[in-house]
């Protein structure tokens, strides 16, 4: 099975608040792999808005986003994308 | 038996209809130990499907009444409903420990609550709130009472709640709506200015009427009284009746000033605006005869969101006002938040003071782009209608030139893009400061134009806050001091050939119309549902007899005797 994994530093003001956070969770949900975010010492599965919300992941906090499956090459890529892009903030 | 409870009389009317009692409280779950787990899962799946339908239709109702951003809060909800750590946690209870659908969703929630609550940012605490309110929405389909839903409203009700919040108007017929009842609020809180811009009667801060009314029973409600009966006996119920009547005849004859002049019979004409917080309201302000808008508050465009609104959302919802309005004026109200208020990407500190601190135009001066993005937003969108801009919260004529010099900055820069704007646009500022009305003369020479804010006047001017219902005696619009500081600005503004508005409470009062006319205000801006009664007093007042009534009053001792001069 295929694996990937990125680091990505997290850019918009307001960090992964709930309207990145429904952003973020919309995408990962579009992929067939098992995804999980890595962030202050914590794991979680990336395709749960209540996980990342718990995170209370702030703006400057470096993230790893890992996926586990056929699609997990463009999960990771995706994901990163959308963070890259500030969502759209 | 009936009951007879007062509370704070928040908006005009009488209505008699069968109470709907919106429950904001936990619906009451027991554990129960159940044979077959797989079939309470099935029962979760259910209502985890219906729940997200329920949210669906919310968020089209949202978009189509709030924008995108209040939109989004329902997706975030759908979102959680399906979220593999609730479900699965909740699968996992309901199989562990063998019970019943409920008590594992309730359990469940109630962990993921006290998750949210514990950490050590302020917005995700307020998460914790959104998290309860997707357990109660599962919870309350699960046990079959789709009760509370105000969407499904079928016959005229009373609306009985704790409060009403903003997110309650969304699903809210008020065609159906006959009166609000509430536990809390005063005449100034949300419930209350939403039901005068309804014309909808209300009587709120009544302690606990929500534990002492049952859905379904009959409540006669007095909003001009602040009196609610419930269960009234017959001889209550046709003195009710016949109020209704009387008050459906008055709406008629009113209703027929809606195209009307507001001119007294001696000649004096003044304008009669709307006050509106979302585009959708202008529809409102029209229908009553509404002649402009007075005060458009563009709060809403930066509440319940994660970051600022960018220069094209408003420049959408400042052109969409103009547009509906056809060439009427408009007047956009610049930012006003502090402290007092959660825009959590703002950075506004707690603060002791906040009335007394950092907000509305200090913040604006202070986080310039913040300024700058909505002053070219305004500017692009007076090209379409007949926009004004206006500052809140003046203190000094130093502000007045500080907000003016980035009005000037951004209309050079939209110069240079050849982006087309309104060079006349008339600038103004709120004059709800004692200093600023002290210093109104002075003030004049710098805008077009002033509208009294009195809900902050009166308060600052009297030292009294008003939520603070231990000193409500004290918050006095028609308190002769608050008068003189109105005289003091329409005298300064006049002399410099400007015209004065009102956009607080006080001018959509008709017991003040007739003074604040013999004063000079020249124009009056307020709740839709005030808009035909105050014309009705305006086309009823000589001018002459408004100037002496004023005269008098200025010289009165206390707000009684003032208002004693009108009501006698």
């Amino acid at each position: 099975m295929a694996m990937a994994q990125r680091e990505i530093e997290l850019k918009n003001p307001s960090g992964l608040h709930a309207r990145p956070a429904s952003l973020f969770v919309a995408e990962a949900n579009k992929f067939q792999s098992e995804i999980f975010l890595e962030a202050k010492g914590k794991r979680i599965n990336a395709k749960s808005i209540l996980g990342l919300l718990s995170l209370a992941i702030g703006q400057g906090t470096v993230i790893k986003i890992e996926a586990e499956g056929d699609d997990a090459e463009q999960a990771v890529a995706a994901l990163c994308d959308l963070v890259a892009s500030g969502f759209g903030e | 038996m009936s009951t007879v409870y007062r509370g704070v009389a928040a908006s005009d009317g009488v209505a008699v209809a069968k109470a709907f009692v919106l429950d904001a409280s936990e619906p009451s779950v027991e554990r129960v130990e159940v044979a077959d787990p797989e079939a309470e899962w099935a029962r979760v799946e259910g209502a985890i499907a219906a729940a997200k339908e329920e949210l669906e239709a919310l968020r089209r109702t949202a978009l189509d009444k709030l924008g995108e951003s209040e939109a989004q809060l329902f997706v975030a909800h759908a979102q959680m409903l399906e979220d593999p750590e609730l479900t699965g946690q909740i699968r996992q209870v309901i199989e562990a420990e063998r019970v019943n659908a409920e008590w594992a969703v309730k359990s469940v929630i109630d962990t993921l609550v006290g998750l949210f609550d514990a950490l050590d940012d302020e917005y995700m605490r307020q998460r914790a709130a959104d998290v309860r309110d997707v357990g109660s929405r599962l919870l309350r389909h699960l046990q079959g009472s789709a009760g509370t839903s105000l969407a499904e409203l079928a016959e005229p009700v009373v609306l009985v709640a704790r409060d009403l919040a903003p997110s309650d108007t969304v699903q809210l017929n008020p065609a159906l709506v006959r009166a609000f009842v509430t536990d809390i609020g005063g005449r100034t809180s949300h419930t209350a200015i939403m039901a005068r811009s309804l014309g909808i009667p209300a009587v709120v801060g009544l302690g606990d009427i929500t534990a002492r009314v049952e859905s379904g029973q009959v409540l006669a409600v007095d909003g001009t009284e602040g009196v609610v009966v419930v269960q009234p006996d017959e001889d209550e119920l046709r003195r009710f009746s016949a109020q209704v009547e009387k008050q459906q005849g008055e709406r008629a004859r009113l209703a027929a000033l809606r195209d009307a002049e507001s001119v007294t019979p001696d000649g004096r004409r003044v304008e009669i605006a709307g006050n509106i917080g979302t585009p959708a309201e202008v529809a409102q302000v029209l229908a009553q005869g509404g002649e402009g808008i007075g005060l458009f508050r563009s709060e809403f465009l930066y509440m319940n969101r994660d970051t600022a609104p960018t220069e094209e959302e408003q420049f959408a919802a400042y052109k969409e006002v103009a547009e509906a309005m056809q060439g009427r004026p408009v007047i956009v109200r610049t930012l006003d938040v502090g402290g007092d208020k959660g825009i959590p990407y703002l950075g506004l500190p707690r603060e002791d003071n906040p009335f007394l601190g950092y907000r509305a135009i200090r913040v604006c001066l202070d986080q310039k782009e913040l300024f700058a993005a909505q002053l070219r937003a305004i500017l692009r969108a007076s090209h379409y209608g007949k926009l004004r801009v206006m500052f809140p919260m003046i203190a000094t004529v130093e502000e007045v030139r500080a907000a003016k010099r980035e009005l000037e900055a951004a209309k050079q820069a939209l110069r240079a893009e050849g982006v087309p704007f309104d060079e006349e646009m008339e600038v103004g500022i709120m004059i709800e400061i004692p200093a600023a009305a002290v210093m109104a003369d002075r003030l004049a020479e710098e805008v077009d134009f002033f509208s009294i804010g009195t809900n902050d006047l009166v308060q600052y001017a009297l030292a009294c806050d008003r939520l603070n219902e231990r000193i409500s005696h004290l918050y006095q619009p028609l308190n002769p001091s608050v008068l003189r500081l109105v005289k003091m600005v329409i005298d300064g503004a006049h002399a410099a050939g400007k015209w004065v508005g009102m956009c607080g409470e006080l001018a959509g009062d008709p017991r003040a119309t007739a003074i604040l006319l013999g004063l000079g205000l020249d124009e009056f801006s307020m709740s839709a549902g005030s808009i035909l009664k105050v014309r009705d007093v305006v086309r009823n007042t000589r001018y002459e007899d408004a100037k002496a009534l004023a005269a008098r009053a200025l010289e009165a001792d206390t707000e009684a005797d003032v208002l004693r001069l009108v009501q006698g």
